[in-house]
Formats: structure tokens, C-alpha cells, sequence
């Protein structure tokens, strides 16, 4: 009552009618909203036994969800008359806080980076913790590889995946059938990733970005259902297991060690300890994971990065001026690929065991979730979106549950609300002259 | 012989089905220029309404067959329809005129959203439906092997087949139709002209949903099993056939949907049913590299 009483005051010169229209809209909004719940969510079916279905029904949920609707959209309505009588925008402060974001990039990178360091060693620390650590660092490198290909190139890549599960399966295969350790085979990963990139977009990048994108989507699907089918090679749903863990300059994390190979914690003098092959695998990937982020950043600053951005902007000038898009966007989605490959090798040195199940389409989306919501091209938002993305199931069942539901919502949202991603503030990387 | 009429017979309904699924693709994508991502879900929230339906017409005791199938029917047209409505005004309207890959990241947004949603209210586990209409003759028979062309399959070609013939009219006469295609052919000209174009566009997605809805209806029927991710699959292969007969064309799409359908059939058929995916990926990749605008399309220029 009290942003009513506020809203009188402001537009006092207006006829009093004009509560009209905005309860009339919210009403309506409510109107559609138990509509669309009425079926699915106030009927709900469930097993009887037998192979029979019975119904439920929760129309108590229906009359929440349409009062929640009806508040929502009268509360939307008021705040965009609010804002549109004050001068200072919701979008205004966002857009300062990106750039105070630009502006102190530097301290914020080094105090990420030292968090990520220390993180470990800190006194509140556990073995699950670095765990989720880990995860999280897995989706960072994802991401950031994805932005190469999404963020700075402007390609929608919907079966990022599937370089993703490349790799994996590089490493699998080799480490059974050829006993690669994890160093030996993490350069192959990204190169066998990279080939598939090259192979699977050299006949495809010529498309439009949306045509592009399903056919992304459709290479992803291929992939996933050639792994779970090529049982002879593959294992099939089975997936490949008894993946070796990776080692410390030949030292091995383990109790005891094979004749003639020394141990992690006899070598360093330490008591054995379960944590040291946690904190070394955290480690890995956090530096695996920026090495990533160097070089992207390194590779902005190229041509072939500078090529990237502008094609993003605009294809036909680029064209104009000599840049040939499909070697461009080749080369972004080697490189995109490539990254991915070897994300894909860590995860299964991680895991131990890889199968098909890990290499859905749902895998694709979360990490796209993770560049889109961090904004597009922007490094520091991959982060905290992954971190967010990865961390939400962790607090609860609750939140578990409604994970993709929250992603799903909150990548419309975005797009709505603002396209280029929550804290991405995208300049170019090159300018001419002063922009002023 | 025989085995291929029988393929020939299962494909075509197959065929009708993403047909249908693949006219709302189309029409988003001729109208607004935008890969409708969320159309699959459409389909699949099609699907779950006219099992539920399906229930409560049992619980109120309603036993005539094809009384239930027509009263279903509309039910589960009125309410998809909403959702296609609700789909576009919520996360397709905001984005137009946004930067190209926009209304597509939204889409795929409102896809993840759609399936969870359903999978939360709903339950993950497939729904079982006891077949409605039962029953079929047999067409032909040689060798031992007789081809079967059931009741439903019949019942589900007929129906496209009506479907087909109204929508054709619909678009091709009436004063809808004429806005719409005017819409097509080029927006702001319509606008200026007095059209509506928001309400044009509203109406597609509510066209393009009630196809999908009658699709969702077959395939409950055809099946007897819907789950909450059955949305992704048949959206990327009636996307595929829209591509395949041209994005864009009408009579295309029903063409592309045939065709896919018949492709799948006759590849479990003839070679292996753990690819049968696969192969229309392939034919989605091979269509798109080599023939970018399809069997009825028209070529597009990309203008600066």
C-alpha cells in the first residue's frame, strides 16, 4: 500500500482511472496463468498399479500460482510505472556494476584466483568441498571453451558435448586398450576434439547462426547415440571403466604403490591420506582451467581473435573486407573444441568411469546456460554462473528438483530482460581512435 | 513386398504425426524468422493434457469412443493453444528486433523450463495409456505375412489428412490467412496496411500449438506411453522436416513429415533400429549443406 500511496503522488496530474488497466492486466495474467495450470498442474497423474493411471487433484495449487501471478504482474506493472517517472533504471545499476567490474578487473581476477588457490587449505575446508570445487572448475573450463565459440565468435553450439564426450572417450580408449596415463593422453583429447570440430564444421559453418545450432544439436545427438551403441569399442551403455588417475610427476596417489613406483606421500614424507589426490585433481583443473582463460584472453588480442569479434558483428562487412568467414569460424570452433576435449579428459580421470548417460543434451544446455547467463563473451561471468549453476543442488533437495526449472526460467529471463547476458558489459576489444 | 507395404503403411503414420508438428515450425519461421525451439514441448504438453482428459472423461463416465475422441480432441487443441499463446507473449515478443540468437537461447530456455515443469507436476515416469481404439483389417497378404492397417492408423491419417484440407483453406481464404501471408511476405508493409501484427503473430503460435496438440493426441493414442521428454525428439525430427520440405511452405512441411516418417520406418525396417535416430540427422545435416532451402522452399537472400 505504501508504493501505492507513493505511485498517487507521483502522477498526481493523471486521472484517478489509471489503477484501471494495470489491475485489468493483472487479473487477466491470473486469468491465463490458472488456465495453463488447470490441466497439468491441477490434475495430476498418478500410478494406480496394474499399468493404470488415477488423478489427483491440486486445484489449492492452481488458486496459489494464480494469486502468485496476479501479485507479480500488478507489482511489474507498478515498478515499470515507478521507474518510468524516475529517471534511474534497474538496467542502469547493472550496467554500472559491470563496468565497475571492468574497471577493477584486475583485483577482482587476483582475488578469485587466490580464493580458488587457498581454497583448499582454509580452515572451514573439507573433501567434499573441494569436490564441489572441482565440479564447479570443470563447468568454468566448459564455459569459458564454449565462450570461444558462443561469447566472442557469436556460433551457437548446441552439442558442445559432444567434444566434451570426445575427449572422454579419447582418453578411455586409449588408457584400456593402449595404457596411455592421463598426461600422455590429455594432448590427444584435445586434438581429437579439435579434429571433430574441424570435421563436423567445415561442411556446416557456411549455415546461418540458427540453422548452425541445430545442426550442432543433431552432431551432439549422433555422438551420444553412436557411444551408446557401438558397444564392441565403446561398451556401450556400460561406458568404459578402470580409468587411470592421473599421477604427480610419476608419483602416485595411493596407499601402496606397484614395485619400482614411488608413492605421493612416501616421497614427500607425509602420512597417506585420501584428501592429497582430491586436492591434486582440484589443482589440475584449476590450472587447466586457466590456462583456458589466458588464452582467450591472450588470443582477443590476435587478429584471428579480432576476426572473431567482428564477424560476430557483422558478417557481410567482414566479408567486405577480405575476412573469410568459414576459416574464421573454423578455427573458433577447433579451438572451442579443443578446449572441450580436454575438459572431457580431466572428467574421466576424475571420475574413473565414463558412459554415455554423462554426455546428454542437458549437459549441452547447462553449460550454454552458464555462458548465457554470465554473458555472453564476459570471462568473470562464466564464473559466477558456474558457481551458481553447480552449487544451487547442493543446498537442498528442494532446489535440486527445480534446478533446470530455475535455469530454464532464468535464461528466458535474461534474454528478456537483458540480452547480452546479467554482468556482461561488451565492448570491443580493439577501438579506433577515442569513442567520443 | 509384403514387409514394405507394411513399413510403407507405419511410416505414413509415423509421417502424419511430425507433419503436424512440423506446420508449427514452418509457419513461426516463416513469419518471424525464428527456429521455434519450444514447439517440441508444445507437442509433448499435447500430449499429457489429452491423457489426462482421457481420465477425467473416464471418471465422468463417458465410454463412447468416438464421442470421448472428439470431446479429447478439443480439449487438448483449447488448452495447448493457450500454451502456445502464453509461450510467445512471454518469452518470444520482448526479443523482437533483439540481436539474432536471442529469441533462440529463450526458446531453448523455455523448452528446459516446459519439460521440468511438466516432469515436477507430472512425475517422470511414463504415462501408460490403455488403447482407445482398437482394432484394424488386413489390406493384403502374401506369403504368410499379412499387412495390417489398424483402425487408429487410419483414423490418424484421415484426421492429418482433414486437418490438412481446413488449414489449407484457412490460410488460402480467409481474411486470417491474408493478414498472415501478408505478415510473411513483409511485416512493417502490413502493419502500415492496418494489420495487426502482433495479434497475427499470437494466432500462428495458437495455430501452430493445436496442430501440435492433435499431433500430442496421436501420438498418446498410437503408442500408449508418454513421458515428459518425448518433447525433444519429435521436435528435432519435425524440424528436421520442415527444413527438409522447406522452411516456410505449408504443403512442404506436411511433405518433409511424410518423408521423415518414412525414412525412420524403412530404416528400422531394413537396417537397424538403434540408428534410427541417427539416420534423420543425417538427412537434417545432408539437407542443410547441400540444399539449404529445401524440397518447396524458396531461396532466401540475405539482405545488409
Amino acid at each position: 500500500m505504501t508504493a501505492a500511496a507513493g505511485l498517487a503522488v507521483d502522477s498526481a496530474a493523471k486521472p484517478p482511472a489509471f489503477w484501471v488497466p494495470f489491475l485489468k492486466d493483472a487479473v487477466l495474467a491470473a486469468l491465463v496463468a490458472v488456465l495453463l495450470a488447470l490441466p497439468l498442474v491441477g490434475l495430476q497423474t498418478y500410478d494406480i498399479g496394474g499399468g493404470a493411471l488415477g488423478i489427483r487433484t491440486h486445484f489449492d495449487w492452481v488458486a496459489i500460482g494464480g494469486a502468485a501471478v496476479f501479485a507479480g504482474r500488478l507489482a511489474l506493472r507498478v515498478l515499470q510505472q515507478l521507474y518510468r517517472t524516475r529517471p534511474t533504471g534497474r538496467a542502469r545499476v547493472l550496467t554500472s556494476i559491470a563496468a565497475w567490474g571492468n574497471r577493477q578487473a584486475l583485483p577482482i581476477t587476483l582475488l578469485g584466483i587466490g580464493f580458488a588457490v587457498a581454497l583448499p587449505f582454509l580452515p572451514f575446508s573439507s573433501r567434499y568441498l573441494i569436490d564441489l570445487g572441482t565440479t564447479v572448475l570443470i563447468y568454468v573450463m566448459l564455459g569459458w571453451g564454449l565462450n570461444v565459440v558462443v561469447g566472442l565468435a557469436g556460433l551457437l553450439d548446441l552439442g558442445y558435448v559432444a567434444f566434451y564426450a570426445v575427449g572422454a572417450y579419447t582418453f578411455g580408449l586409449l588408457a584400456r586398450d593402449l595404457d596411455f596415463t592421463f598426461w600422455e593422453a590429455l594432448p590427444f583429447s584435445g586434438l581429437v576434439a579439435a579434429s571433430f570440430g574441424v570435421v563436423l564444421g567445415f561442411p556446416v559453418l557456411r549455415l546461418r547462426g540458427d540453422y548452425l545450432a541445430i545442426v550442432t544439436l543433431g552432431f551432439g545427438e549422433i555422438i551420444r547415440i553412436v557411444l551408446l551403441n557401438w558397444a564392441p569399442v565403446t561398451g556401450g551403455p556400460n561406458g568404459i571403466g578402470g580409468i587411470p588417475r592421473p599421477s604427480f610427476f610419476g608419483l602416485h596417489f595411493a596407499r601402496s604403490a606397484p614395485e619400482g613406483v614411488a608413492t605421493f606421500h612416501q616421497f614427500f614424507g607425509l602420512e597417506f591420506s585420501p584428501d592429497h589426490r582430491v586436492i591434486f585433481l582440484y589443482f589440475v583443473i584449476l590450472a587447466m582451467a586457466l590456462l583456458t582463460n589466458a588464452f582467450t584472453l591472450r588470443i582477443r588480442q590476435l587478429p584471428i581473435g579480432r576476426a572473431w569479434e567482428a564477424l560476430r558483428e557483422d558478417e557481410v562487412a567482414c566479408r567486405a573486407l577480405g575476412i573469410n568467414p568459414t576459416t574464421v569460424k573454423l578455427s573458433a570452433f577447433a579451438i572451442g573444441a579443443m578446449f572441450g576435449g580436454f575438459a572431457g579428459c580431466f572428467f574421466a580421470t576424475r571420475q574413473g568411469f565414463i558412459s554415455p548417460e554423462s554426455f546428454t543434451f542437458i549437459e549441452s544446455a547447462t553449460i550454454l546456460a552458464i555462458v548465457v547467463l554470465g554473458g555472453m563473451g564476459s570471462q568473470l561471468g562464466v564464473v559466477l554462473a558456474a558457481v551458481l549453476l553447480v552449487s544451487l543442488p547442493e543446498f537442498g533437495r528442494a532446489f535440486a528438483e527445480f534446478r533446470m526449472l530455475i535455469f530454464g526460467a532464468a535464461m528466458v529471463g535474461v534474454m528478456v530482460w537483458r540480452p547480452r547476458g546479467l554482468i556482461a558489459h561488451r565492448e570491443p576489444t580493439l577501438r579506433l581512435g577515442s569513442s567520443r | 513386398m509384403a514387409y514394405f507395404l507394411q513399413q510403407l503403411i507405419n511410416g505414413l503414420t509415423l509421417g502424419s504425426i511430425y507433419g503436424l508438428i512440423a506446420i508449427g515450425y514452418t509457419m513461426v519461421y516463416g513469419i518471424i524468422g525464428m527456429i521455434n525451439f519450444a514447439h517440441g514441448e508444445i507437442y509433448m504438453i499435447g500430449a499429457f493434457i489429452s491423457i489426462i482428459a482421457f481420465l477425467v472423461l473416464g471418471l465422468a463416465g463417458i465410454t463412447y469412443v468416438p464421442l470421448a475422441l472428439a470431446i479429447v480432441l478439443l480439449i487438448t487443441m483449447l488448452f495447448t493453444s493457450i500454451y502456445g499463446w502464453a509461450v510467445e507473449r512471454i518469452a518470444y515478443r520482448p526479443l523482437r528486433g533483439s540481436f539474432r540468437l536471442a529469441p533462440l537461447i529463450s526458446a531453448i530456455g523455455m523448452s528446459i523450463f516446459l519439460q521440468n515443469y511438466v516432469q515436477i507436476f507430472q512425475g517422470a515416469r511414463g504415462k501408460p495409456m490403455p488403447p482407445v481404439v482398437q482394432g484394424g483389417f488386413t489390406v493384403f497378404e502374401s506369403g504368410g505375412f499379412a499387412v495390417r492397417l489398424s483402425y487408429l492408423q487410419l483414423f490418424i491419417m484421415l484426421l492429418t489428412l482433414a486437418l490438412m484440407i481446413g488449414f489449407t483453406t484457412l490460410i488460402a481464404v480467409t481474411p486470417l490467412g491474408r493478414a498472415q501471408r501478408a505478415c510473411e511476405q513483409d511485416m512493417r508493409m502490413a502493419a502500415l496496411l492496418g494489420v495487426d501484427v502482433d495479434r497475427v503473430i499470437s494466432l500462428t503460435f495458437v495455430m501452430g500449438a493445436a496442430l501440435a496438440a492433435v499431433a500430442g493426441l496421436m501420438v498418446t493414442l498410437y503408442y500408449g506411453v508418454v513421458d515428459f521428454f518425448i518433447g525433444f525428439l519429435a521436435g528435432v525430427k519435425a524440424f528436421t522436416a520442415a527444413v527438409l520440405g522447406g522452411v516456410g511452405s505449408l504443403p512442404g512441411a506436411m511433405l518433409g513429415g511424410i518423408l521423415i516418417g518414412l525414412i525412420e520406418a524403412f530404416w528400422s525396417g531394413y537396417f537397424s533400429v538403434e540408428y534410427k535416430d541417427v539416420s534423420v540427422f543425417v538427412v537434417l545435416i545432408l539437407v542443410l549443406v547441400f540444399c539449404p532451402t529445401g524440397l518447396l522452399g524458396r531461396p532466401e537472400v540475405e539482405k545488409v
